[in-house]
């Protein structure tokens, strides 16, 4: 067993770099603003209600940071029923 | 001209009251004159940890709140008579900490020491915020480790935006204290080396504190333990970080891991 470690050591520490340059990165880029996946949810409801009527746990917003892109994914379920559609530049 | 020095590290139980301790001890043996401040207010424990727990009569809070004067409320060190020690109090009022009464405290401390060292509670909250609030440098504890050292990120912010200086255009000087290092896990890759850290906070390194019994037995016995065992690995290093405070230019020490080398050789077979 002490022979495969020396061999094949479990190095977890370079992960634990890793994902600390990534989340940093981030966090020090949007230090002062304060919860912007809060601000950026609020206010995409905002404008998603003014069209059409859903009810706020049909709106999913979600980050995945990576060292060079990051994407932010909005998933909006619309309600099935086509009379809940508010008329279009009501 | 006094030196007012911040222990802070954002998480709790990184080391901050035995840093606070070891520094002040440290820097009285080296013939400064230091008082050590407790800004936990609800949870003292800088005077247990300093032996000087029963001998407690008054605290920050009753100095702030006009119920004691300064020099009834400050505590001699039984063993160093140039360190002293302001206890935190013991009340669950966090609004009993005042920015006036802080800044009046530190002020009068500043005429009588050369050195006033403000243990921070752990958190960002009041307490935090105005332990740092009117320093000229500030030691950041940091165990390697990924939690202890995003907080200690977010404290870095903090220093360079929240504090008086700051706010003045200045900087606090910011020094980087690595604690609880394991020089072996650390070779192994199980562990964050210090280059590691030093890359991803970009702070200057004033010293490494192996992780060490030592550092156990002197809060068991109410003694820094730069004075509990003076020889010890952690006690030289909180001496040499003194000694840089201070000014001086010597060589951080890394702890190796060459004693264990045999160990790790041969020990193990037999284990």
């Amino acid at each position: 067993m002490s022979l495969l470690d020396w061999i094949r050591p479990r190095a977890s520490a370079p992960v634990a770099r890793d994902r600390l340059k990534i989340l940093l990165a981030h966090e020090r880029a949007f230090r002062g603003q304060s919860d912007l996946l809060g601000v950026l949810r609020e206010e995409i409801m905002s404008v998603v209600c003014r069209h059409m009527s859903v009810a706020p746990d049909q709106v999913q917003v979600r980050m995945d940071r990576g060292q060079s892109v990051s994407t932010l994914a909005i998933d909006i379920e619309l309600p099935s029923s086509p009379g809940v559609l508010l008329a279009a530049g009501s | 001209m006094a030196q007012v020095l911040v222990v802070t590290s954002g998480k709790g139980g990184v080391g901050k009251t035995t840093t606070t301790a070891a520094l002040g001890a440290a820097l009285a043996q080296q013939g400064q004159t230091v008082v050590v401040i407790d800004f936990d207010v609800g949870l003292r424990n800088l005077d247990l940890v300093m032996g000087a727990e029963r001998r407690v009569v008054f605290d920050l809070v009753n100095v702030i709140q006009g119920v004691a004067k300064l020099p009834q409320a400050l505590i001699r060190d039984k063993r160093l008579d140039t360190l002293w020690l302001l206890p935190a109090s013991q009340t669950r009022d966090k609004d009993a900490l005042t920015s006036n009464g802080v800044a009046r405290v530190i002020a009068e401390l500043k005429q009588k020491f050369d050195w006033v060292i403000c243990d921070s509670p752990a958190g960002i909250e009041r307490g935090a915020t105005l332990a740092m609030r009117h320093a000229d440098a500030a030691v950041i504890v940091t165990n390697p480790e990924v939690s202890s050292v995003r907080d200690s990120d977010r404290i870095i912010g903090l220093l360079d935006a929240k504090t008086e200086k700051a706010e003045k255009g200045g900087r606090v000087d910011k020094h980087l204290l690595i604690t609880r290092y394991d020089p072996l896990r650390a070779s192994k890759g199980e562990m964050l080396n210090i280059d590691d850290v030093l890359d991803i906070l970009s702070v200057p390194l004033i010293g490494v504190v192996p992780e060490s019994e030592e550092v156990l037995r002197a809060s068991n016995v109410g003694s820094p333990v730069t004075l509990c065992n003076p020889s010890s690995a952690a006690a030289r290093a909180y001496g040499e970080a003194a000694r840089r405070l201070k000014g001086e230019n010597l060589p951080v020490t890394i702890p190796s891991d060459k004693k264990r080398l045999f160990t790790r050789l041969f020990g193990r077979r037999a284990a």
